[in-house]
């Protein structure tokens, strides 16, 4: 009898290897493992048993049964993951073949160069004011010691707005006229630096543009010298050009600032960049503004963004900030 | 301002090199923009004779020449110019010669023809800007000389510098050498003309002001000269002479013309080249009239007449107004507007014999204003304007007339007239040596502030520490302690002004608003959109065409008509945009903008109500995808109950358009570009659009940051289906829900339905409700009653009905 079980679970053994579906599978467990499979009926005959031929068949039976749970186990397994994988050949994606339906963005370039340079001199221990970009005679040339005559108000073609009098409001010619509401609207000390869109009446070509970008910087305070000024605009060189850029003032003339001076950097190899304006705050705008020239002394320097941010993608025509074209926007 | 090494060493003590020089005027405030060598590289160039003209076998546009270099050979040259005759000198670069340019001449054929040499323009050899043909010489130089030799030309070196407004002085040779000689530690000396007339009356200072009025003088004949200064507020000074016997046909000298030319003046005749030597010299412009073409001999400043005309010397008719300041004949006929330019009628002519020469000073905001009216700036304006020097008259008077003497044989009437008018006064400027300091941040000591001061003419005489400045006749601009402060800094050198740290301790850092806008610069990329900067100037229509109100605020003075009006909203500008792209087959952008928009001013303003705005354009996308952006847009910004409100909106689809709302206050629009605006622009897509005042949601109200608390227990979900009419916001409903019962944790519109048997005018609006307390599992009761609280709060807010 024995000898049946073994031969009986090593037939049911090796149906239930054969076993091809888990469907199958459940049929060969039925079969040789339930009530009325072979094994079972072994049971049945066992009450005929001596005590000792009753302990040996039923361990035979025990051993014979696990045996199958375990090969039943096992072919389970071995089906499920046979069906996983073909479940899993079914879904079978080519990744090469994925194109992101959007990108992640674009900042135009001169937003980036006005962010990159909010954040030096953030770093620097500066704020950021800003203004309207329509101006009145007063904040843009009056309060910054433009006389009404003065031949420097022709150094800034302007274009004026069919608002108010005769010229009376104006198209920002710079950003300066931020320095005069941030004096107007603040006491000192006072380190602002104020980036904006500015206008010129002037024909625009590559590299000269009617409506562009400035960013300048203020500082009122007492005790403040020229050579704050130098020292801030080299520092100022320095983080936001690399550490390998010096830079030189050189005499000029701007109506709001005295002494006035043009500012440039030197290159690490040796050339120079002209970028901007600078000078003491002339003592006529800081009356203007009710600060007092004897108390309070201060510099600002100013220059454009736009040359700077086009050069350093190798954009050579300005114009094209202006554009619209998608294929000039999404490259940066 | 042009300059010639030579002409400033006629005032310099010393001579200094070319390169000291240009590092001077950089570090003066008057930098070099352009440097051009005279007279180099002219090795190899001599003066031969044209032999034969022929024409070239196989060109047109080359003839061949055969020269004579003095040896009597000929010698065959291919040329491109064709203004010279036989028998002409013209100069020749040999053989080996390199040209100024970098060019070396070597031997050549041209289409079949040897070229031992090449012809030189002015240009070429850097004697002028003439390229239009070979330069012919004078006719006395002998064959072969050097052209160095022959036409005695010395090195130099001109100079362009850029001159600023606060420069008067710069505006001349001699102001020039002036701050170079201080500069560079060295004498300088004006020129010592003889004098030629006697001055009368008081040496010129600021502030001393005449009374202006008529004075004359009696000429050796016995007749009389005279200028009548009837407005003294725009003349300072007035000097008159006259000289006499004058050769007005005399040339001038090649050395005159070739400054003249050099310094970018054209010459003309004798008198006119002498008249602008000696303004490019002293700065001081003069003018001659023809004594017989003046009426009364007397000459009279006083303000036009409205409407009053004349021709001035370009014989163009110019009509004046009441604040232009005329000189006129003894008849009171015009005959210049004073400073700007003189008139037709009185000019000098080969025929002049006698001449009569104004020498002025004109108020520098009466020159400007007329001459930015008139449009005209002549070399003399741009001198007036910046301020010209009230007492280099009599100098300038001299130099002319002992130029006129060597050139055309003039004398000059011993006596002269000056008449004064108003001069505005210079009173001496208290500069502090402290000031100074406090200033510049350098540590000058009182007498290196006067050793810096004395070379350029601002006298310092101390006052304790202190000085007190008297500024040069030369110096208009400057007036005040801070003008001369900035005189100590400059020639004290800025490259010697130690840098210095900021050091007080300060905080730097973006306001809200600015972080704001920046979280949502990042927002709009992360969707995938490209920034735009359009132009904020539109072309007149183009609102009309956007389907604005078309009135927007006008330039005055537009660059073209095309960027004429201010933009009132961002839309035009990204339609224009959208339909840029789509001509060029580049269909289905996104981009977004952010700028500043232009409204009419306020009440009681004058400046533009000038507002922030973004806007979001998705070409090939449906409005639905513009309200996905506000909604995300008030996500990031946290805005309290954001919503849109269906409108109809000027430039939007009809029937798919919304107001955006913060909490109930309307903040901008959203939906797709109205179907005839997108038929304008050849615009063949939908285009959602959204534009907020972005402005205004920074100051809008903000969801409370406060933390709500999550549940540790299951929650439950029940979905409610309400039929509503069209007219009921589904958010409105979404926020019925929501405020119903503390037990909704979230709402969500998952489902809309139009069609049988929902009633025509009604839509199904299925939401799935998240029920969820925050300390127990709800019971099947409690969601049952939540459930009929929820039903019970829509149907009696929004005339609903639930679905079955």
């Amino acid at each position: 009898m024995i000898d049946d079980i073994r031969r009986i679970a090593a037939d049911a053994t090796s149906r239930i290897a054969a076993a091809a579906t888990l469907d199958e599978l459940g049929t060969r467990d039925r079969e040789v493992l339930g009530k009325t499979s072979e094994l079972s009926s072994f049971k049945r005959q066992m009450g005929s048993l001596d005590h000792e031929a009753k302990r040996e068949v039923g361990g035979a039976l025990n051993a014979a049964r696990e045996e199958l749970q375990a090969a039943v186990v096992a072919r389970r397994a071995e089906l499920d993951a046979i069906a996983r994988r073909v479940q899993a050949e079914a879904e079978r994606l080519d990744l090469t073949e994925v194109r992101a339906e959007r990108d992640a963005g674009h900042l135009h370039l001169v937003t980036q160069a006005i962010e990159e340079l909010e954040d030096v001199f953030v770093g620097l221990g500066f704020t950021v004011a800003e203004g309207p970009e329509v101006e009145d005679d007063w904040h843009n040339f009056t309060a910054l010691n433009f006389g009404e005559y003065h031949p420097a108000r022709d150094m800034q073609d302007t274009f004026f707005v069919g608002l108010g009098g005769d010229r009376e409001v104006v198209m920002r010619t710079h950003t300066s006229p931020v320095q005069i509401r941030v004096m107007e609207g603040q006491e000192p000390p006072i380190y602002s630096v104020m980036p904006g869109r500015v206008y010129r009446n002037e024909a625009t070509d590559a590299t000269h543009l009617a409506v562009f970008h400035q960013l300048e910087c203020l500082v009122i305070d007492r005790g403040i010298t020229f050579g704050h000024l130098a020292g801030t605009i080299d520092r100022f060189t320095k983080a936001y050009f690399g550490p390998g850029w010096t830079s030189r003032l050189r005499p000029s003339y701007f109506p709001f600032t005295e002494p006035s001076a043009e500012f440039d950097l030197q290159r690490p190899d040796g050339t120079w960049l002209e970028l901007g304006g600078c000078g003491m705050v002339h003592p006529n705008v800081l009356t203007n503004c009710g600060v007092d020239p004897e108390e309070f002394s201060g510099f600002a320097f100013g220059f454009g963004l736009d040359r700077l941010a086009a050069t350093r993608h190798g954009v050579t025509d300005l114009r094209e900030l202006a554009g619209t074209d998608i294929r000039f926007l999404e490259q940066f | 301002m042009k300059v010639l090494s030579s002409w400033l060493h006629e005032f310099l003590d010393a001579p200094v090199a070319a390169g000291a020089i240009a590092a001077a005027f950089d570090d003066l405030g008057t930098p070099v923009e352009e440097e051009t060598r005279l007279g180099e590289g002219l090795d190899g160039i001599v003066v031969a004779q044209v032999l034969e003209l022929r024409s070239h076998p196989n060109a047109d546009k080359i003839q061949l020449v055969d020269v004579d270099l003095g040896d009597g050979e000929a010698l065959q040259i291919c040329c491109g110019a064709f203004n010279m005759a036989v028998g002409d000198l013209v100069p020749l670069a040999t053989l080996g010669t390199t040209m100024p340019g970098g060019m070396k001449i070597e031997r050549r054929k041209l289409r079949g023809e040897w070229s031992n040499g090449m012809l030189c323009s002015s240009r070429e050899i850097g004697l002028g800007d003439d390229h239009a043909g070979i330069k012919i010489l004078g006719a006395s130089l002998s064959l072969g000389t050097p052209l160095i030799e022959a036409l005695g030309i010395e090195p130099d070196v001109l100079w362009a510098l850029e001159v600023n407004p606060n420069r008067p002085d710069a505006m001349s040779v001699a102001g020039l050498a002036r701050d170079v000689a201080a500069k560079v530690g060295i004498g300088f000396h004006l020129p010592t003309p003889p004098a030629a007339a006697q001055s009368i009356g008081e040496p010129v200072v600021w502030g001393a002001t005449g009374p202006g009025g008529r004075s004359r003088a009696a000429m050796s004949d016995g007749s009389e000269f005279g200028v009548d200064l009837a407005a003294p507020d725009g003349c300072g000074r007035f000097v008159a002479r006259v000289l006499r016997g004058v050769d007005a046909k005399a040339p001038s000298p090649e050395w005159l013309r070739s400054r003249l030319t050099e310094l970018g003046m054209r010459p003309i005749s004798a008198l006119v080249d002498i008249s602008n030597y000696v303004m490019l010299e002293l700065g001081q412009p003069s003018h001659p009239y023809d004594l017989a073409k003046v009426p009364g001999a007397t000459l009279r400043a006083r303000r036009a007449r409205d409407g009053e005309t004349l021709v001035t010397l370009d014989h163009v008719e110019r009509t004046c107004t009441a604040d232009d300041l005329l000189i006129t004949d003894g008849d009171d006929r015009p005959v210049g507007i004073a400073g700007v330019m003189g008139g037709a009628e009185c000019e000098i002519s080969d025929t002049t014999t006698d001449v009569l020469l104004e020498m002025a000073w004109f108020d520098p905001t009466s020159v400007s204003r007329t001459a930015r009216r008139l449009g005209l700036r002549s070399e003399a304006s741009a001198r007036f304007e910046k301020g010209v020097d009230p007492a280099v008259a009599d100098l300038a008077a001299d130099r002319f007339c002992d130029l006129a003497a060597d050139i055309c044989g003039a004398t000059t009437e011993a006596v002269q007239v000056d008449v004064r008018g108003i001069l505005p006064p210079r009173p001496p400027v208290l500069v502090r040596t402290a000031r100074v300091n406090a200033l510049l941040g350098t540590d000058l000591s009182s007498a290196r502030v006067a050793e810096l001061l004395d070379p350029i003419g601002f006298g310092a005489e101390a006052v304790g520490d202190d000085h007190h400045v008297t500024v040069p006749t030369w110096r208009f601009d400057s007036a005040t302690e801070i003008d001369v402060v900035e005189e100590v800094g400059r020639h004290h050198g800025y490259g010697n002004i130690a840098n210095r740290e900021l050091t007080r301790p300060r905080i730097g850092g973006l306001t809200d608003l600015q972080k704001e806008r920046r979280g949502v610069r990042r927002l709009l990329c992360g969707l995938g959109l490209a920034e735009s900067q359009p132009l904020p100037f539109l072309a007149p229509g183009q609102l009309a065409a956007s389907g604005l109100d078309p009135t927007g605020i006008e330039l005055v003075n537009p660059l073209v008509a095309d960027e004429s009006v201010l933009r009132t909203a961002l839309l035009p500008g990204l339609v224009a945009a959208v339909a840029h792209n789509h001509a060029r087959r580049q269909l289905g952008i996104g981009i977004w903008e952010i700028g500043h928009v232009f409204l009419p001013p306020a009440d009681g303003r004058l400046l533009p109500d000038e507002r922030e705005h973004v806007a979001v354009v998705l070409a090939g996308r449906e409005a639905s995808a513009a309200v996905e952006v506000w909604q995300v847009l008030a996500e990031q910004l946290r805005l309290e109950s954001p919503s849109v409100e269906n409108a109809e909106i000027a430039g939007l689809h009809p029937t798919r358009a919304a107001r955006t709302l913060v909490d109930g206050v309307p903040s901008g629009i959203v939906g797709e570009i109205d179907p005839a605006v997108l038929a304008r622009h050849d615009i063949g897509e939908r285009v959602a659009y959204l534009e907020v005042a972005l402005g205004a949601l920074y100051g809008a109200p903000r969801r409370s940051v406060a933390y709500r608390q999550i549940s540790k227990f299951p929650s439950s979900d029940i979905d409610l289906a309400f039929e509503v009419p069209d007219d009921v916001s589904a958010e409105a409903v979404e926020r019925t829900l929501t405020g119903a019962d503390p037990l909704v944790w979230s709402v969500r519109l998952f489902d809309v339905y139009r069609g049988p048997p929902v009633a025509d005018g009604r839509r199904s609006l299925a939401f799935g409700i998240r029920l969820q307390a925050v300390d127990r599992t709800l019971t099947d009761a409690e969601v049952a009653e939540a459930r009929t609280r929820l039903i019970t709060v829509v149907r009696s807010t929004h005339a609903a009905a639930l679905r079955g």
